[in-house]
């Protein structure tokens, strides 16, 4: 009864959702898509993407720890200090990865249907937000375990989180389109991304840096996103207003670069994939 | 010349005005950034022209069945995609009124790996349909596709005429302005053909919809089409009522 009744409601003729809503529900749908291939047939599942990041720490802390702890101990509590700059990475350097060969792999759907472009970009950016909300449980547990308190600072996380989610998004639609055109910026990405790791203080601080490069960490987004989003996680702190006006500009030249060079050759990427 | 310009303003749904499509082929493929700016350095980035659509000119109306043919490689998907959007002209213009639902044919908007039934609200987004549009009517898309007893079952166990039958199901079940029929219906089976061919039949006899139809049975272009427009070699051949042209056509090969 209930189905007839809808039924008549939404006739053959307005089936269709005008403007953004459309590309919003494409994204839900692509982004649910992604979630459930990654872990179909998988026994844990969901639990993989707390798993994944404690893992990684407790490989981290067992190799570093012992004589990190002793180079800087305002670094505060070593386990919490990795998780948190591993999982704020990671959820920029799967953003990039994914992002940057979503445009070839959408190919023969882009040669069809006349969809909005950069939504398969934005898609991966989406899921690693995804992912990165489960490691929020794996960093829970870590604080739980090492007993580490949250502060109200914390209430400045989701925004850490947003700046960051927009720059890769700017990365990504930038790092699509020009592997559209040019195949081997997948393989430099990888070179890039492994560099960007060991250059970011993610399992060292800052302090065991040499002068010099300590001045040019200011200008590696990265070193900005991760040292903010433990400001306001590990040592309740709440950053100066550089480190605020820092994460905005990182993210808004980010995704101007980023939108602009997607914007201008967007329509020839048909030509290309 | 009076004639188009009549029809155009006569509710004419799809407009090709005098459509050309160029493409550079470069006489290299660049497909890294060393050889790329090598050659820039060299200015030996030279291109080689290729007319896939030359001055291609007609006008659909509303309502109307309206065929493309033409032997292979001769510019017909080329003619279609410009149609679809996905493909900007470059020289003369393309103006479509309306929605378009093209049948997404296998490992474009389908996921092997999904069940059909998750498959069926993907391709439906993808499209552009309304959630609760696909709710109200996804029983009705399960039974034209006769695949009940299919929905839970990931979509690489199906064969091709499975998915072709989902993929019109779909396509079919709004009442678009106009709908794309290309060599994706061509897998299923003779039944499930005779049932498409009524379904498109009534879509056209209810006068919204314009069906474009694709297709290297020419059979089905008479059976189905109302005019028919002849590309060759990037050429039109010829424009005009079925029976001359697939008459026309046909002759090719005598």
């Amino acid at each position: 009864m209930d189905a007839v009744s809808r039924e008549a409601q939404i006739s053959a003729k307005d089936a269709w959702y005008s403007g953004r809503s459309k590309d919003w529900f494409i994204l839900e749908q692509l982004v649910t898509k992604d979630f459930k291939l990654k872990y179909r047939r998988s026994v844990l599942g969901v639990a993989w993407s707390v798993l994944n990041p404690l893992f990684m720490m407790l490989v981290l802390a067992a190799v570093f720890s012992s004589f990190m702890r002793y180079q800087d101990p305002s670094m505060g509590n070593y386990a919490v200090y990795l998780i948190l700059g591993n999982t704020a990475f990671q959820l920029m350097s799967d953003s990039t990865t994914q992002g940057m060969s979503s445009i070839i792999a959408a190919a023969p759907l882009l040669k069809k249907v006349k969809i909005n472009r950069y939504i398969f970009p934005v898609q991966k950016v989406l899921f690693a937000g995804v992912n990165y909300a489960f490691s929020i449980v794996a960093i829970a547990l870590v604080m739980l375990v090492e007993r580490v308190p949250l502060g109200p600072t914390a209430l400045l996380w989701p925004f850490a989180l947003l700046m960051l989610i927009l720059f890769s998004i700017g990365l990504a639609l930038l790092l699509s389109a020009l592997s559209v055109f040019f195949r081997d910026v997948m393989h430099l990405w990888s070179v890039v991304i492994t560099a960007w790791t060991y250059l970011t203080p993610l399992f060292y601080p800052v302090s065991v840096l040499p002068e010099w490069l300590r001045g040019l960490e200011m200008f590696n987004p990265m070193y900005v996103y991760v040292t903010y989003i433990r400001e306001v996680v590990l040592y309740q702190q709440v950053p100066s207003l550089k480190m605020h006006i820092a994460c905005v500009a990182c993210a808004l030249v980010s995704l101007l670069v980023g939108y602009l060079s997607f914007h201008r050759h967007e329509h020839k990427f048909i030509l290309y994939i | 010349m009076s004639e188009p310009i009549a029809m155009a303003d006569q509710d004419s749904i799809i407009d090709v005005n005098d459509v050309s499509m160029i493409f550079n082929i470069a006489s290299e493929q660049f497909n890294s950034l060393k050889e790329y700016f090598i050659a820039l350095m060299r200015h030996e980035l030279r291109f080689k022209e290729f007319r896939a659509l030359d001055h291609i000119d007609f006008h659909v109306r509303r309502g109307e069945a309206f065929g493309l043919v033409g032997t292979n490689g001769s510019g017909k998907s080329t003619m279609l995609k410009v149609i679809a959007g996905v493909l900007k002209a470059s020289e003369g213009c393309c103006q479509v009124r309306g929605t378009i639902a093209p049948l997404i044919e296998l490992g474009a908007g389908f996921d092997m790996e999904l069940t059909a039934k998750e498959n069926i609200y993907l391709n439906g987004s993808l499209l552009g349909y309304r959630k609760d549009f696909i709710d109200a009517h996804f029983q009705e898309i399960v039974d034209f596709a006769e695949l009940q007893d299919f929905m839970d079952m990931p979509l690489k166990n199906y064969s091709s005429g499975m998915v072709a039958r989902i993929a019109f199901a779909i396509a079919t079940i709004t009442e678009p302005d106009i709908l794309i029929v290309d060599e994706t219906l061509s897998v299923g089976d003779f039944l499930f053909q005779q049932k498409c061919e009524r379904r498109i039949k009534e879509l056209v006899d209810s006068n919204n919809v314009t069906v474009l139809l694709v297709s290297h049975s020419i059979d089905l272009v008479e059976r189905m089409c109302d005019r028919v427009c002849w590309i060759e070699k990037g050429k039109q051949r010829m424009l005009g009522p079925t029976a001359e042209v697939c008459a026309a056509y046909k002759r090719l090969g005598a």
